[in-house]
């Protein structure tokens, strides 16, 4: 701590980021609607909004609900599609230092595959992020995110057609989360975030309907986050891999606590659009709390829950 | 485009459930563009969690306090107590701090400067047609319908008035102005002035309407239209309306808080737009 800066940087398996703050997917589009608001160059990574093969055009609307602490959404993964990703929106991230992360999903697994395939050939594509936890039902009505074989069978057809890191975004809407995390990682992961939202529901009392047209969307936000941190202690427990922890993280010590318990880097979801400074001010939250607690190295605090 | 942490100069109400809040935004006056919005972060604690989007009613100057100081740049919004935020909002001062995202969205094309406007506004809908009116009053005759429940829905009208717009107000109970609504009062200009180009602001309901009107006589219309918002910045994909074409197996939606909020009638699927269940409340004043 010679000059009084703490090292920040975090080493996810490879993957090496000056700091451990992300966006999570789906909150930050494809970096450019945030630009304007935040130096992109300071974030540990940018993650973008979840592609698929061909572009979705998303759920009919209303789409969000404010709860307590919390929304729910169901955008219904809209989105652009990997070619024109490719093409209009990944010239603009070339132009920033930071490792650009790719969060995508697919129908079947053979969308999978050949999402993966695209991607891979992509230099400033970084690492991808693999949705495992999206409602989509395979054929024969297996979810890919909440049945071990499932996601197991995804990540190794993924892993097959891509030659950079592999990072695997669980679902909290499963019994027992290590069991999944376990077959993604026998499955080829290089790491795995988690968690992606929890299954809810809000209804308006004077319609009598629910709030969302898609009857239950995804909650998050600070609402979630205490069921997060427990998901991802588990994880860390469970696996050898690095793991990410995503939900409810607004303040510095909000990140401070995924770190504790294991976590190697967090992601910033719902937060930003409350504040889009929010990563700017953990990151500088969580460098001021390892100067005032002495610890010269972040990964001196990563793990070092006590028990 | 900024994020303010900024104090309120004032907040009043200015009619019964209608509030105008004045903040100190240095800056903002050059970018603002007449029909765009803002987010605001009512309180820095949570609940509520996200931001409130508010049209921008006008920016302005206020003298310098002592010499040698710059004058201070303000903008201003006009607010209806609905719910929690515009509630706690309702209970804030002079000097409280409060966060403020834009100028957002895109604005009104204020078009040939030769073709007369007409302004209708139903409601708190009023709020961006004042810019729109601020910048076109110099150059063509703007005339302004405004609409509204009772006279205590009726805002601002004497500020427009102030710029020389020719203004017209009907209440649906005759407690000001012309009793019925102000759809009646947009027919009749139309038979008088048919080559007006139209925009509006208001209800859902009110702009299904003056869409039907236009649509039937041909004349160019635009709407600035309210949707859920999460981010304001086109990165939730939250806040998307119907577009021309719309269908099931084909969709296309907008993005309300990008592409808008301020549409040209013909971008939208009218005939569904109304069709959205449990909306939001404050479209259905
Ligand atoms: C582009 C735009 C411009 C607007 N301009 C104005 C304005 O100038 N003056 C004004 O009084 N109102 C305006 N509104 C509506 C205003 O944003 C809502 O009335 C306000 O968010 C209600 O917040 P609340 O917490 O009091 O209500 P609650 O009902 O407690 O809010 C719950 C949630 O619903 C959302 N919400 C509720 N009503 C609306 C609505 N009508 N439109 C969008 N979201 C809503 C809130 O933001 C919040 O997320 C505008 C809306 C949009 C989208
Ligand atoms: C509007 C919205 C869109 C999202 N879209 C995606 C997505 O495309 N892919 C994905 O893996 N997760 C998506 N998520 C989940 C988030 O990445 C994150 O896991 C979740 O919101 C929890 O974090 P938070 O509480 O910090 O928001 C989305 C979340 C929100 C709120
Ligand atoms: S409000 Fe988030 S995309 Fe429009």
């Amino acid at each position: 701590m010679s000059n009084g800066c703490p090292n920040l940087t975090v080493d996810l398996g490879g993957l090496v980021l000056k700091n451990p703050v992300m966006p999570a997917s789906g909150t930050f589009g494809y970096g450019e609607e945030y630009a304007p608001f935040l130096d992109l160059n300071r974030l540990g990574a940018v993650v973008t909004k979840g592609l698929s093969l061909k572009p979705k055009a998303g759920n009919p609307t209303p789409r969000i609900a404010e709860t307590i602490s919390g929304m729910l959404n169901a955008i219904g993964l809209q989105n652009v599609g990997v070619d024109d990703f490719i093409k209009f929106k990944l010239p603009f991230l070339r132009e920033f230092t930071t490792p650009v992360i790719v969060n995508f999903f697919g129908n079947t697994l053979e969308e999978y595959g050949e999402v993966a395939a695209r991607l891979s050939d992509i230099p400033e594509v970084t690492a991808v992020e693999l949705n495992i936890s999206c409602p989509n039902v395979k054929k024969g009505g297996i979810v890919f995110g909440t049945d071990p074989k499932a996601a197991h069978e995804a990540v190794s057809t993924v892993r097959k057609q891509l030659n950079k890191h592999l990072m695997v975004k669980l679902t909290p809407n499963v019994t027992d989360i290590t069991v999944i995390a376990r077959a993604v990682e026998e499955a080829g992961a290089d790491s795995i975030s988690c968690i992606n939202t929890i299954t809810g529901m809000a209804v308006d009392i004077k319609t009598r309907r629910p709030r969302l047209a898609n009857r239950t969307g995804g909650l998050s936000g600070p609402a979630i986050r205490p069921v997060a941190l427990r998901m991802v202690h588990q994880v860390v427990q469970a696996v050898k891999i690095p793991v990410i922890g995503v939900g409810g993280i607004v303040r510095p010590m909000d990140a401070l606590e995924f770190l504790i318990v294991g976590a190697k880097a967090v992601q910033v979801g719902t937060a930003n659009f409350v504040d889009p400074a929010s990563m700017i001010t953990i990151i500088e939250g969580i460098e001021q709390f390892l100067l005032e607690e002495g610890l010269s190295d972040i990964n001196q605090l990563i793990g070092s829950l006590e028990l | 485009m900024k994020n303010y942490k900024t104090i309120i100069l004032s907040n009043q109400e200015i009619s019964p459930g209608y509030y105008r809040m004045r903040l100190l935004t240095p800056g903002f006056s050059e970018t603002a563009r007449p029909g765009q919005f803002l987010m605001m972060r009512v309180q820095q604690s949570l609940p509520p969690l996200l931001r409130r989007p508010f049209g921008i009613f006008r920016t302005g100057f206020l003298p310098a306090d002592c010499e040698g100081m710059p004058p201070k740049e303000y903008t201003e919004i006009l607010y209806k107590v609905v719910g929690r935020g515009t509630n706690i909002m309702a209970d804030l001062h002079r000097g409280d701090k409060v966060e403020v995202l834009g100028p957002l969205g895109r604005g009104f094309d204020v078009g040939d400067p030769s073709e007369e406007k007409i302004l209708v506004g139903g409601g708190i809908g009023l709020v961006p047609l004042y810019m729109l009116a601020e910048s076109l009053a110099s150059r063509c005759k703007v005339r302004l319908l405004m609409g509204g429940r009772t006279r205590d829905d009726i805002l601002a009208v004497t500020e427009f008035e102030r710029l020389g717009v020719e203004t017209y107000v009907s209440t649906d109970d005759g407690s000001l102005g012309e009793e019925g609504l102000v759809t009646r009062v947009l027919e009749r200009k139309l038979d008088k002035y048919p080559r007006s180009s139209v925009y509006a602001c208001g209800p859902m309901p009110m702009l299904e309407a003056v869409y039907r009107i236009c649509h039937r006589r041909q004349v160019p219309l635009q709407v600035s239209l309210e949707a859920l918002m999460a981010c304001g910045v086109g990165a939730c994909l939250g806040c998307v309306v119907k577009g021309v074409g719309h269908t099931e197996d084909a969709p296309r939606y907008l993005c309300t808080c990008k592409q808008g909020p301020v549409f040209r009638a013909e971008q939208l699927d009218w005939s569904r737009l109304g069709e959205e269940p449990g909306y939001c409340e404050g479209c259905k004043s």
